[in-house]
């Protein structure tokens, strides 16, 4: 299923198919946010935001959600 | 065989074990300063190494990758890029961390490509069992070209091994591991061609950053291969995929992960901590913690440190001969550099509570779990570092907010963090509250002076977020939002890192503001004991002949301290005092605090300091402390005690909103490069300081 991190639960895996260069940092993509790399859902802050991502197997990072909303990727169906 | 010296370079990620891998080489032996011109820590070491070789060591700032985001990571690829510069290393030291091999192997291959020879530093090896993780060194060291040294910097194992590896380091290929020049064929061909005696990587760097480069002209680089932002950014996201690639491909052989064998802590504790109520609850009952230990457990060294200074200052009037020599050492210097070193055992706390929270991957958590209530403020979940760190000195807190990525988030947190209480105003309030608040318990728990404390902490926060809150309204400036903060692994903090942090920051404390503190009593000391009219000189006789035609009979001992007060209110800074009284009296000072408030301009805690100075001239005992003689102080002619709780309310709301440091106005012009946002914090803070004690002192006198 297509969709974009901001939408994703806490625990779901998915694997990254796009994400928007013009609206994300090369520091992200640095830090392993790259098309076909996985990612999980670690921790939704309290309010709803930030979200914290494991993301190619060990950069564990947290996001704002309008940035999560910029990577698209495939949910990994367990 | 003569001594060799080589220059080495750590460099690496962030929570990496970067600076306790330079600790295990160099143990004390190192110096901090700064980089000429900007205010980016430099820490340089030495280390002796076997075959006589002894090698400056070099603490790089932490970095992800050779595309500078900010001045910290600019200092790296400055250095790298300038063949010419003293500290250019013979050798890098790339420190990664065993779990995180894949994203710090990034930065390895484009330090690679400068062709310097690097070490790879796989740090954390203890862990690699715990963590289900086997590595195939010789597989990876062949591929990566390079020499690997697993070491553990926590458990001082491979360091000996690393040492060797340093020694050398001429035998490391300083051949790049893989050709990333091939994402646009066309364009780096063009390039290599143009310049055919320089690095390819180099010129990239210099054509995609903002650094500075010696042998080139950057400008006909630029003109000659310029690209629009969006075409670059795009070639440099290619580059990444590309590096990503073939790091991928090698640990695909090179690194095995069981992941049924991984025992996962970070999790277990991640639930609890940013946990929506119990991540909050946590938080706050660290910070309540921190705040009543500072008050509680630093009293006792205080008080000693107080006692002891009142009677070095009495011994050395009674042993040095009298004279004006000896008035300087034991009025002006002594009791001036008691006003500094008493602030040690609280700014050590201080230092001790930040760098543990740093430490052990806490602080990020917080970021994580403040991040959308502090938006609400105009800040970033970052801000909440400077906050803070701010409790400590604001200085190094502007200077922490380098990585928040947002401009307006990055300047308001700039403006707002000198509210939180630094520790230069600790002193002020420990003394101010101790002579005004009582010492009792509240609820039999709870005692009242550190609630008082705790009290003008929150003051400082809410102050900050206020501001914030109006400034986020008023400020219109649009940028890019972006946040992205890393959740390094919980760590229990080392105590050898702690404890070098604890001691070079407290350090660089004591004698930077020990020199302000210092020059200023002298100065202090000189307005107080020198006047310019004859009634200075005279004041014996005026005073004595004074009281014979008034027939009073004075004790010997009345007659020398009303001759004393007299003097000191003809002196030089007498003279200034009673002109700017008007001014403070609407506060409830007399102009002896007036004196020390205006001399806390330069910085804050001089006010203990000036006081005693001023205490010490005016009073013919030494041996008394600078507490009891604030005590002792009362109004010539109400009787009224001058410190007593409407005044020192005022005092302490006056301390807690004023702007009151060159040092943070200086900061603050360095990382705003404007000094319109230093005047207006200190207009906006003064004002505010002096509006709220008026009010203040109004209401309870």
């Amino acid at each position: 299923m297509k969709t974009t991190v901001d939408l994703l639960q806490i625990g779901d895996k998915a694997t990254i198919t796009h994400v928007d260069l013009d609206k994300i940092p090369l520091k992200l993509l640095e830090m392993g946010c790259l098309p076909g790399n996985e990612l999980e859902v670690i921790q939704i802050a309290p309010f709803g935001d930030p979200i914290y991502l494991n993301v190619n197997n060990g950069s564990h990072l947290a996001i704002r959600m309008e940035t999560a909303h910029e990577i698209e990727v495939e949910l990994i169906v367990k | 065989m003569s001594i060799q010296n080589i220059n080495v370079a750590l460099i690496g990620n962030p929570n990496t074990g970067k600076t306790s891998v330079f600790n295990q080489l160099t143990g004390l032996n190192q110096q901090v300063g700064n980089y000429p011109g900007i205010t980016v820590e430099k820490k340089i070491g030495f280390c002796k190494l076997p075959n006589n070789f002894k090698a400056n060591i070099l603490d790089l700032p932490g970095t992800y990758s050779l595309n500078a985001s900010s001045i910290d990571e600019n200092v790296v690829i400055e250095l790298l890029l300038n063949r010419n510069d003293k500290l250019y290393p013979d050798v890098v030291l790339l420190i990664t961390d065993v779990e995180n091999l894949k994203r710090n192997l990034l930065l390895f291959t484009q330090i690679k490509d400068l062709e310097i020879p690097t070490i790879l530093v796989i740090n954390m090896a203890d862990r690699m069992q715990y963590k289900g993780i086997s590595l195939d060194i010789p597989y990876l060291e062949q591929h990566l070209k390079t020499k690997i040294g697993l070491i553990s910097s926590r458990k001082s194992l491979g360091i000996t091994e690393l040492k060797n590896l340093i020694v050398n380091y001429k035998s490391i290929s300083t051949e790049p591991c893989l050709n990333a020049s091939n994402i646009d064929e066309d364009y780096f061909n063009k390039l290599r061609k143009t310049f055919p005696n320089q690095l390819l990587y180099k010129l990239w760097l210099v054509i995609t950053q903002d650094v500075n480069f010696l042998n080139l002209d950057r400008n006909e680089i630029r003109s000659s291969f310029t690209k629009s932002h969006s075409d670059l950014k795009r070639l440099q996201q290619k580059e990444t995929i590309k590096r990503y690639q073939f790091i991928n491909d090698v640990l695909k052989e090179g690194q095995k992960i069981d992941a049924s064998i991984a025992k996962d802590l970070r999790s277990k504790l991640d639930r609890v901590l940013t946990h929506k109520i119990w991540g909050y609850v946590i938080f706050f009952v660290i910070l309540f913690v921190i705040f009543q230990s500072i008050f509680e457990w630093s009293k006792i060294p205080m008080d000693f440190i107080d006692s002891t200074f009142a009677s070095l200052s009495s011994l050395a009037n009674d042993r040095l001969p009298a004279g004006v020599l000896t008035n300087l050492i034991s009025q002006g210097i002594i009791p001036g550099i008691g006003g500094i070193l008493i602030f040690i055992p609280q700014i050590a706390f201080l230092f001790l509570f930040i760098s543990i929270l740093e430490e052990s991957g806490y602080m990020s958590r917080v970021v994580f779990l403040m991040d959308k209530i502090m938006r609400k403020f105009g800040l970033s979940g970052k801000s909440v570092v400077p906050l803070i760190s701010g409790t400590a000195c604001a200085i190094p807190a502007i200077m922490a907010t380098r990585n928040i990525e947002n401009w307006k988030e990055r300047l308001i947190t700039i403006l707002v963090t000198p509210f939180t209480t630094c520790s230069a105003r600790l002193p002020v309030y420990a003394i101010i509250i101790s002579l005004v608040i009582p010492d009792e318990r509240l609820l039999g728990v709870l005692n009242m002076q550190g609630l008082t404390l705790m009290f003008l902490y929150l003051l400082g926060f809410g102050s900050a977020i206020i501001s914030a809150y109006l400034l986020n309204k008023i400020l219109k400036i649009k940028g890019k939002t972006y946040f992205v903060v890393e959740m390094p692994n919980y760590k229990l903090p080392l105590f050898k890192n702690v404890a070098i942090n604890v001691i070079e920051k407290t350090k660089s404390f004591v004698f930077g503001a020990g020199k302000i503190i210092l020059a200023i009593s002298i100065i202090l000391w000189f307005l107080a004991s020198n006047g310019p009219s004859s009634a200075f000189d005279n004041a014996e006789k005026i005073i004595t002949e004074k009281h014979q035609q008034e027939n009073l009979n004075l004790t010997p001992a009345h007659l020398q301290s009303e001759i004393d007060s007299y003097k000191l209110e003809q002196s030089y800074i007498g003279i200034l005092g009673k002109t700017i009284e008007p001014v403070i009296k609407p506060l409830g000072y007399d102009w002896k605090i007036g004196i020390a408030v205006l001399s806390s301009f330069a910085a804050r805690e001089v006010f203990v300091g000036t006081l005693a100075t001023i205490y010490s001239v005016g009073g013919s005992d030494n041996e008394d402390t600078i507490k009891n003689k604030m005590k002792a102080e009362v109004n010539p002619i109400t009787g009224e005690k001058i410190f007593n709780f409407a005044s020192g309310i005022s005092l302490l709301l006056f301390y807690a909103f004023a702007m009151q440091c060159a040092s943070t106005l200086a900061v603050t012009k360095k990382e705003t490069n404007t000094w319109k946002w230093p005047i207006a914090q200190l207009i906006f803070m003064s004002g505010l300081a002096y509006f709220v004690a008026f009010i203040a002192y109004q209401v309870f006198k």
